[in-house]
């Protein structure tokens, strides 16, 4: 496989976990892959982007380049937006549609949801709803990760090993919460993808997902969007 | 026992200076290279016996490392490229005494400025002191290069220079570490014998001497850097690219992409540049175009005052590629002619982001009660210094009037009072204060100028991600004191909304007073705990990941 991947949110939202975790998946698969950091600002409450390229052959740039990346994976929906200039044009964008405000002038948050919805693949995904759904609202960055998994070319049991991985010195009870975090994040991305294909608009089928219970997605009978 | 791990390029240098055999490491933090050290203390935790601590500046951290270097062992300091200038005397010497046990100062630059006052280029420094250079592209060659360095540092008894950029520093990828090097100089061995001290006392008889054996062994670094194996030419059509460090890694990606493509290309990794393989590449090219992250260092060159004749040299300089700021895959493929198309982007909906002082963050209050104190009066010159305190250059504070360098906050207010300005109020960080503001303050009190300084004592270096302070809390002030301040005047302060209105009223006093006054605002870091536990959670998994 090959992907070249911008991560981004805000400072303490755990994009660098996220990272971590495609990359020890990436490791697993014996894949190549560079993954460049911005340090030094992240504990802060700023922006945090971090560029991750996974390759079978040697990976030569740390960075992607604008117009290249096949995928954009935000923990905030006004971060997606700040790296648009680096997306492809087939690419897909995953985000959060849980508005971090932190500065004054934040934009007009159903202009940025609708912006994001304008791209022809993409997810967006009530994170922390499910994240709490899941046992933990800090596990949204884990529910985005599970949305995530619907674009990436990896076998689920490589992420979900690396999650177990990632999360093993803290114990049982956060991996149980980050394996239900990644599944309720994969699962809505489907649905929120099947209510697309049936010709819904994004308003829709976010207000849909909201009713729905995050149990029910991880459940033996998935509910489905009906217009 | 060859093993691969997974690192930054920082990482890199630091499992490089440790597998080369180092017995000390030494550093003052400073984004981008902070981790070197902190990957060493995480070493020395896991059982590698190295020396590891902090130190108070960069210059104490490369004199530190030379003595060690003096005594017969292996030593490694690592600083940003700005702290190189504050390490710029002991380094610019310590090419004229020469080294004994290997010494290698890895510097990382920042071209961009992602958190730095300036761009500046550490190849510069090393061609100033004259002595060699390294330049990796990759975290694997960071390893490498780090290990030949050292073995280079004594071969030619001058300390080498390794350049990272903060792409490098922060980029992680597999590394391959291999055997641990044994014998003399390394920490498992003898200390080498000791060299004749007047090579390392520079009074004019032996720095004239020193001097001359330096300029010596410059022909024999030019023809080590045009033999490397890090500097590589490769000959094909008459349109060349000189490409160095990090920089090839953007070239090769469009040659990737492009591969009809048959430009001529020399890599430089290694430094003095490699002038005969340089004059190669020029005969046989046309055109030449130079990609380097950083300043225009070998385009300068190239091209000189006169020019080349007959030649096109295009670069920063010539303005094929941006003056400033740090090169991206996108900018080096424009300037081989195949610009990327930049996906959709949102200018008209999108906000900055910027870093700020966190929620509950000490400084806060410190800043709230001094722009209280100081809002009678017109136009109050608050100076401030490098630390995560400049964050509150931003609104809704405003209250930081300068950052310049290490310490300079105290040096600026002395200054302005001096020439008659009032009120000056300063604020710097514990940290910073022991670096480079004792000695200003020292000053200050002599003459007891009618100054405010604004200690803040988090109780940590916060802004590099919290390293322990050298100085803090009690023993901070006890310090202060030593330093001639007056004890009427030194104060300490809970930084605390609750004692707001207290703090203002003691600043007011404190502006009045036709003296020096210093005030400690004293309240440890909310990240502090947090660190500690992830320090510990890291260390951890690295045993078990040893095991």
């Amino acid at each position: 496989m090959k992907a070249d991947i911008i991560l981004a949110g805000v400072g303490g939202q755990g994009v660098l976990t996220v990272a971590k975790v495609v990359c020890e998946a990436a490791l697993g698969r014996g894949l190549k892959f560079k993954q460049a950091e911005v340090h030094g600002m992240s504990q802060r409450g700023g922006s945090v982007q971090t560029h991750l390229r996974i390759d079978e052959e040697e990976v030569l740039s740390d960075l992607v380049a604008q117009g290249q990346a096949d995928l954009l994976v935000a923990v905030e929906p006004l971060e997606a937006l700040r790296y648009g200039t680096w997306l492809a044009p087939e690419g897909a964008v995953v985000a959060s549609a849980n508005p971090f405000v932190n500065i004054t002038n934040y934009p007009d948050v159903g202009d940025v949801l609708d912006r994001v919805a304008g791209y022809e693949r993409h997810v967006l995904i009530d994170a922390e709803r499910l994240a709490k759904g899941a046992g933990s609202v800090k596990a949204a960055n884990v529910v985005i990760l599970g949305a995530t998994s619907v674009f990436l070319d990896m076998p689920l049991e490589e992420l979900q090993a690396a999650i177990d991985r990632t999360f093993a010195r803290a114990g049982d009870r956060i991996i149980g919460i980050n394996r239900r975090a990644f599944a309720m994040g994969r699962a809505a991305a489907l649905a929120y993808r099947d209510g697309l294909g049936k010709g819904a608009a994004s308003k829709d089928v976010l207000a849909w997902l909201v009713e729905v219970e995050p149990d029910a997605l991880i459940g033996d009978e998935v509910p489905t969007y009906e217009a | 026992m060859e093993r691969t791990e997974l690192l930054l390029g920082d990482e890199a240098v630091a499992s490089g200076a440790v597998d080369a055999g180092i017995g000390g490491a030494f550093a003052y933090p400073g984004t981008p290279s902070t981790e070197i050290f902190e990957f060493i203390e995480q070493e020395v935790i896991l059982g590698e016996e190295v020396s590891a601590d902090w130190s108070a500046n960069e210059k104490v951290a490369y004199e530190e490392a030379l003595g060690m270097s003096y005594a017969g062992r292996r030593a490694l300091v690592s600083m940003k490229h700005v702290g190189l200038n504050v390490a710029a005397d002991p380094f610019v010497n310590s090419a004229s005494t020469g080294v004994n046990g290997g010494l290698v100062c890895a510097v990382a630059d920042d071209p961009g400025m992602h958190s730095s006052q300036n761009e500046q280029d550490t190849r510069w420094y090393a061609e100033f002191a004259k002595v060699p250079c390294f330049e990796p592209a990759t975290q694997q060659e960071a390893y490498d290069m780090t290990r030949e360095a050292f073995d280079y540092s004594e071969a030619v008894e001058l300390p080498v220079i390794l350049r990272l950029v903060t792409r490098l520093a922060h980029s992680r990828s597999a590394v391959l570490r291999t055997d641990q090097k044994q014998g003399k100089a390394t920490r498992y061995g003898e200390l080498l014998p000791l060299q004749d001290f007047r090579d390392w006392t520079l009074v004019p008889l032996n720095a004239r001497r020193r001097y001359r054996d330096l300029l010596g062994k410059q022909p024999r670094l030019f023809e080590d850097s045009d033999n490397s194996r890090w500097n590589r030419l490769e000959l094909k059509g008459k349109r060349g690219i000189i490409v160095c460090g990090i920089a090839i890694n953007y070239v090769r990606e469009c040659l990737r992409r492009n591969p009809g493509d048959d430009w001529s290309i020399l890599e430089i990794r290694h430094y003095p540049m490699p002038a005969g393989l340089i004059r190669q590449m020029v005969e046989h090219c046309d055109e030449i175009l130079v990609v380097e992250d950083g300043f225009s260092f070998v385009e300068a060159r190239l091209n000189g005052i006169m020019g080349l004749p007959d030649k096109t040299i295009l670069g920063r300089v010539t303005g094929h590629m941006p003056a400033s700021g740090e090169l991206t895959p996108e900018i080096v493929a424009a300037a081989m002619g195949h610009p990327v198309q930049p996906g959709q982007g949102h200018p008209d909906l999108m906000a900055g982001r910027p870093p700020q002082l966190c929620k509950g963050c000490p400084h806060s209050d410190s800043y709230i009660a001094l722009l209280e104190a100081t809002r009678e009066y017109e136009n109050p010159i608050l100076f401030s210094d490098i630390g995560c305190y400049t964050l509150a250059v931003m609104p809704p504070y405003e209250a930081v009037h300068s950052c310049v360098d290490m310490g300079s906050s105290i040096s600026l207010s002395s200054g302005a009072a001096r020439a008659g300005y009032h009120p000056v109020v300063c604020t710097i960080g514990d940290s910073t204060f022991v670096h480079s503001g004792m000695t200003p303050l020292v000053g200050a009190a002599q003459a007891n100028l009618p100054i405010t300084v604004m200690i803040l004592d988090n109780a940590a270096v916060a802004m590099t991600g919290i390293q322990d302070s050298l100085v803090v809390g009690d023993q901070l002030v006890d310090l202060i004191v030593g330093l001639g301040v007056d004890p009427e005047h030194v104060h300490v302060m809970d930084p605390l909304p609750k004692k707001r209105a207290e703090n203002v009223a003691l600043l007011k006093k404190e502006i009045e007073h036709p003296g020096l006054s210093v005030i400690v605002p004293r309240r440890a870091c909310i990240h502090v705990g947090r660190k500690k536990k992830k320090v510990a959670e890291a260390i951890k998994a690295a045993t078990e990941a040893r095991a």
